[in-house]
Parts: structure tokens; sequence; C-alpha cells
């Protein structure tokens, strides 16, 4: 394995990413006749056995609701949901179990910030400020939230590389910023955004922060004390968990003084037609059974995350992500959109012989694949003045065994195309 | 799966160099054609002198099968009439998404280039970005065909 020395030199415990590979059923098959090179974990990560096995425990022993009935089914299955709440606190190192809101993804998390938090305190004339690199759910809740309060969005401009300064940051933070909304990871170039210093800033000028960090929690390390940001947003699917589950992390100052998101179980004291008392923290949020075995088993992704030592993955990842940008320059008429010194996992790319979507289907055929389109992320597309790329993500288990196989399918699409 | 059924000579080379690929003076008739799943975006513009297409052209940015289909696509309408139109149309549709009709490849001419992309589900709506786009220019309202 050529990408294991660096990796060997930082961490004790070496990484051996063939072992990892055991640890993912999916990657153990062939498509269209051709061993499956999975490049698409920006899209969705695949899923270790254990997370599987602990999804499909829930359903076979311990299937009953939470919070509810006395029963040691349902004492079973409350306990595993709420020591998985204990998970993702642990793992992002938040104060309390308090400030951890299950929801559906990181776009219900973002909804419901700019659902509850904005619609109480924003008005007219304030600001909220956003990045050119986002995905689009971190653009939209915010729209329609301006919209609905005669607030105006303000857009920070990204460089050509796909970085967001600080200069360019402080140029639109006004004493009207009340909320800034940003990335932590850009989706479609994997720039990572300078985000403890922005928080800082953003700060100083009293507005509260939320960080949209779907792309960024298996690729770096989230800390959401260190960074002092106000809300986290996060979705279980890109680490290695189950689709449908996610988490808001939120100050318990901030989450204290917000109005609910939804109403109906679960997010209740006590009710009568006259008057609701709404329950504590964090299930005043969590209105509705859940997703008790997406629950469950986001803690079985964190548990199997969390059982490496994480440095040595993101190097792994690192070192694979160099052996990609290095093969790709060999590759004459491909270009890679996104250039930012320190971006991880992703790498977006057009080709001059080839249409994103034409080299799509042709990688496919050759068993890899890849995303291509617009990655949710059109005012990017538009930065660029492209309609689409194709993109290559990488996650835990991906080798440069798999970027060889890429760029040897590209070669193909030179054939066709060329 | 067999690329080439998918990629055949005309479409790569329809993709490449698409004719008609300019704004016909007059015309009476235009439509816009979006995919937002992959942003290709076409406009299409056309003469209709009574009930047939004296002149077609497009300018548009796209895959090679969205690009090559609406090349084929006004290179075969041109000089048709509406019904004549329709009834390609309505041919190639059932072409490219099913089974069925496949003894109709003949009708179709150069048309029957597109049949294998039958075999790729997903880029159905590159092939019939064009028709799509046509049926709005032809249509009473003005406006953008999607592909949604």
């Amino acid at each position: 394995m050529t990408d294991a020395s660096p990796i060997a030199a930082s961490s004790p415990a070496a990484f051996d990413v063939q072992r990892v590979r055991e640890d993912f059923p999916a990657l153990h098959q062939d498509v269209h006749g051709k061993p499956l090179v999975y490049l698409d974990s920006a899209a969705t990560s695949l899923k270790p056995q254990s997370v599987i096995d602990a999804v499909t425990e829930v359903y076979a022993r311990d299937c009953a609701n939470i919070h509810r009935a006395v029963h040691l089914l349902s004492q079973r299955a409350t306990a595993r949901f709420e020591e998985a709440r204990e998970k993702v606190r642990a793992f992002v190192n938040a104060a309390k179990k308090s400030e951890v809101v299950f929801t559906r993804g990181t776009t219900e998390a973002i909804n419901l910030v700019a659902h509850s938090w904005g619609r109480a305190h924003l008005r007219e004339g304030d600001e909220v400020l956003v990045t050119e690199l986002e995905h689009h759910s971190n653009i939209v809740p915010w729209q329609i939230l301006c919209q609905q309060t005669g607030a105006t969005l303000v857009v920070v401009p990204m460089t050509d590389r796909g970085e967001v300064l600080r200069e360019a940051f402080e140029e639109q933070l006004t004493e009207r910023t009340r909320f800034v909304a940003m990335a932590h990871v850009s989706n479609a170039l994997g720039s990572v955004l300078p985000v403890a210093e922005l928080i800082a800033l953003a700060h100083d000028r009293g507005a509260v922060v939320l960080l949209d960090g779907a792309q960024a929690m298996s690729h770096v390390d989230v800390d959401v004390q260190a960074l002092d940001v106000d809300f986290y947003a996060f979705s279980g699917h890109k680490l290695y968990g189950p689709s449908g589950i996610g988490a808001l992390y939120g100050k318990e100052k901030l989450l204290e003084g917000m109005p609910p998101y939804q109403g109906g179980g679960d997010m209740i004291r006590s009710v009568t037609f006259e008057e609701t008392l709404y329950n504590e923290l964090p299930y005043k949020f969590e209105a509705g059974t859940p997703n008790i075995a997406g629950a469950i088993g986001l803690g079985a992704a964190i548990d199997y995350f969390a059982s490496f030592d994480i440095q040595a993955v993101h190097a792994h990842e690192n070192a694979v992500l160099r052996y990609a940008t290095d093969a790709f320059e060999a590759v004459p008429g491909v270009r890679l959109i996104g250039t930012a010194p320190g971006k991880v996992a992703v790498l977006s790319f057009l080709m001059d012989a080839a249409h994103p979507h034409d080299i799509g289907t042709i990688v496919d055929s050759e068993g890899v694949a890849i995303r291509t389109g617009h990655h949710c992320a059109q005012p990017v597309m538009e930065h660029f003045e492209i309609a689409a790329t194709a993109r290559a993500s990488l996650g835990i288990y991906n080798t440069t065994d798999d970027i060889d196989a890429l760029v040897g399918a590209l070669r193909k699409v030179q054939e066709l195309f060329g | 799966m067999d690329l080439r059924e998918l990629y055949q000579e005309v479409i790569l080379d329809h993709g490449r160099h698409p004719r008609n690929h300019r704004f016909p003076e007059p015309h009476n008739r235009e439509a816009r054609g979006y995919n937002p799943l992959c942003g290709d975006k076409i406009t299409l513009r056309l003469q209709l002198d009574g009930d047939k297409i004296t002149d077609i052209g497009f300018i548009g940015q796209g895959c090679a099968i969205s690009q090559a289909s609406c090349s084929t696509m006004t290179e075969a309408i041109k000089g048709k009439t509406l019904p004549e139109v329709q009834a390609l149309f309505s041919k190639f549709h059932t072409m490219v998404t099913s089974d069925e009709g496949a003894d109709d490849l003949d009708a179709l001419g150069k048309l029957a280039v597109f049949a294998g992309v039958r075999e790729f589900p997903m880029r159905v709506k590159c092939a019939t970005l064009g028709w799509h786009t046509l049926n709005q220019a032809l249509g009473d309202e003005s406006g953008e065909a999607t592909t949604e």
C-alpha cells in the first residue's frame, strides 16, 4: 500500500485501509461486471456492518417507542436512543447532552434554526450572511426567512480557488449582521472554511453563527466548544450512519430562548386546549416519534468512526487526495474546479473531451461511481460559469487503487470522445 | 451494457458538431428547455408557416446525448407538418423509454441511433430535452420546458 507510509509516522497504530474495507459490505460487489469503485461519499457514505447490525437489532429486538411505556422493550429502546445522543455529544464535544437535538439531517436542522430562531429574532433591516459556496440547503431556508421577515440576505464572495477569505468576510460583516450561516466544508469543492476565525469576527459584531457541518464531520475535527459556534448542523448518512437522521447542536442559552419548531408528541410537558407547556431541552424540538433506529445507527457509526485514530483517518484521506490531485494533473484535458489550499476529500473536475454527464455514464460502465451535476450548489457553478462538474469524493475506505481505476476510466472517456 | 450502443458514431458526431446550431431568421416560435438535474440548457427557435416547420435552429449547452438529440431532431423535422412531427415525437419517445416500438425504428431514420438510451434510464431526459422544448414551442404557451 503506497499511501500507508506517511500515516505510520504520525500514528502509533497504523491505519489499515484493507481491513477497513472488510467492514463495508457494499464495497464487495460488481457493477456492470466490474468491481465497484465507490467515489461518491460526499453524496452519501457507505455503511459498515456494525451500523447495519445496530439498525437491524432495533427492529429485531428492541422494537418499541421511546420515552413512553414502562415495558422492558421500551426501556431498552429509550436507553439506546439516549446513549446515541450522548455519543453525538461526546463526538462534537458539546457541553451538555440537552444541547443535541436529533433531526432528519442537516437540512432539517438548518430549517429548524431558520424557522425558530430566525422568525423570533429577525426584523426588517437585519442582515443574514451566507457565503457563495453554500449548498442550497444553507441558502434557501435563509432566503425564505428573509422574505418572511424583511431581512436581507448578504453573500460573501469566494475566490477562484474556492476559498472564503477573512477579508471578504469582514467586508460584508456590518452592524446589521444578525446571523451568519456558512459551510464548515464545501460539498462541491472540498474547501475548508477558516471557521474559528470567522466565528470570532461574527461574535465581535454580536451575530449568531450556524455551521453546516454535513461535509465536515468525517473529514475534519469538530469541537463545538473550541469553535464557540452557536449552532452546528450535520447528517448521519455522510458519517457512515443511516440516512434520515442527523443532529443540531445548539448552545443551551439560545435553544432555551427559542420557540418550538413543530408541535406534537414528546415535545410537550402538558396539554390542555387553553395552554400547552413545552418539554425541556432537547425534547422541545423533537416532536413526534423520532427515527429511533436511525439515531441508534448514528450512535453505532460514531462508535465505529471513533474506534480509529481519527488523525490517522484524516491523514489517509489526505494522502489519497494528494495522490488523486497529482494523477489528475497528469491526464491532459482534465481541469480541477476548487483548488483551495487544505481542501479535503473532494475532486470536482471538468474534461475538455466530454460533458460531466457523459463522463459519469462512461466511468459508471467501468464500475466507478462518481457524482455529476451542480451538486446542489448552483451559485458555485455560476461563479465558474459552468453548468455542472464531475465530482469524485473520498471516504475512509478509498485507496490509491480506486484513483487508478478512476483515471483509467477517464482515459476511456478520452478514447470514446477524443 | 455496451457503451457503444449509447455513444454511436452519429451521436458523437452530432454532439461534437451540432447541426442547425444557429437561430433561424425569420422565426415566429421560441422556447427554452432546461434539465435541472444536469444543468443542460437550450433555446429553440423555429419558423412555422401554416402547419409546416420551414426552418429551425437551437443554441445550447449540454451533454453529448442532449446536444446530438437536438441536432438530429432539427434535421428530422425541418419541412415536416405538425401531425408528422407529433407522430415522430411519439415514436421517438416510445423508442427511448420502452422496448415496444422496436419495429418502428425504420420510420425514425437517423433518430434510431438513440435506441440505446433506453438501457440508460438516467439519460432518457437528456435525449428528450430537445423534443420537450419543441413541444413547448409548438404549444400555445410560451415559456420554459423542463424535463422534470
